[in-house]
């Protein structure tokens, strides 16, 4: 049977239907939760695309967190579930402090739209299981606040605890250590600013998500 | 029970990219301001709330800005109440 993959839809998100119609050409079964309702459906894992969810207004994601159904993907992450964040869904996660550290505006002060190189840095994750450590996919990005931070120790522990998932060959918006992805202590929960949806036919310049949402699917 | 206005200034933390600010202080000697610098810009919240004293009304528009109004990992902010007088 095909896995089921909820995709969260606020009101603002824009990147929902990219992920419905990757899932489903990776074999998947893709499910719409609407934010406003407080569950998960029994899916077998959650995406929280990219978009605006409620405008970004206050903060990227501040205002997502409270939606009924982070409730219920809380929830979900904290029974062991599967759940990825894109773009402003890291945002999200961040916000409802499913991961650490924030997002703040790229250096520069530039809205970054480009496919960059990013490294697979571990493959106990949701989202790497399928990949090879050290390989290097070409996946895009699209963001004004895509500059991860967080304090001292906090990067001492995602060091430590092998929990930096991808990192940018190329920095393209200042994040501390070239981060472009993490993952949460259990390994399940996993942010990153570049869209693996994106690059999921060859058609579309890359196929190299492919892996990851293949990842996704095996967890 | 009496009403408070409160406000609420939240600031980048040092260190954390201020890019709208960092604008606007290369604009400003375009305008013959050479001596401007230090520029950040922020937000200001402004609400009302009703509580028993100013300290209580205090205390609960703090919380707001650790639960929602700021994020403490890149921001910072400050609270200012006072009485509404009819």
């Amino acid at each position: 049977m095909s896995k089921r993959v909820g995709v969260v839809l606020f009101p603002g998100t824009n990147c929902e239907q990219d992920v419905v119609w990757a899932v489903e050409q990776l074999g998947g079964a893709p499910e719409i939760l609407w934010h406003g309702d407080a569950t998960t459906k029994g899916v077998d894992s959650v995406v929280v695309p990219g978009g605006f969810a409620h405008g970004d207004y206050l903060r990227t994601g501040a205002i997502a967190r409270f939606s009924p159904v982070m409730t219920a993907v809380s929830e979900f992450a904290a029974a062991g579930g599967p759940v990825v964040g894109i773009c402003n869904g890291f945002q999200v996660l961040t916000e409802a402090q499913l991961l650490p550290g924030a997002l703040q505006k790229n250096a520069g002060s530039k809205f970054l739209c480009r496919t960059v190189e990013l490294r697979v840095e571990t493959t106990t994750t949701a989202l790497t299981n399928q990949a090879e450590l050290g390989q290097v996919l070409r996946i895009p990005i699209n963001h004004f606040e895509g500059n991860y931070v967080c304090d001292a120790d906090t990067l001492a522990r995602l060091r430590a605890e092998d929990r930096i998932v991808v990192r940018y060959t190329e920095n393209p918006n200042g994040s501390l250590d070239d981060i472009a992805g993490i993952c949460n202590e259990g390994r399940n929960v996993v942010g990153l600013m570049p869209h693996p949806e994106r690059a999921s036919d060859a058609i579309l310049g890359s196929a190299d998500g492919v892996v990851m949402l293949r990842s996704l699917l095996a967890a | 029970m009496p009403t408070f206005e409160a406000r609420v200034d939240v600031a980048h933390l040092p260190g954390i990219a201020d890019p709208a600010g960092a604008t606007v202080e290369r604009s400003l000697p375009a305008l013959g301001y050479t001596n401007v610098s230090q520029v950040h810009m922020g937000k200001t919240v402004r609400l009302h709330v009703d509580a028993p004293d100013a300290a209580s009304a205090q205390l609960q528009v703090e919380e707001m800005c650790e639960k929602l109004l700021a994020n403490p990992v890149i921001e910072s902010y400050t609270v200012t109440v006072s009485e509404l007088v009819a």
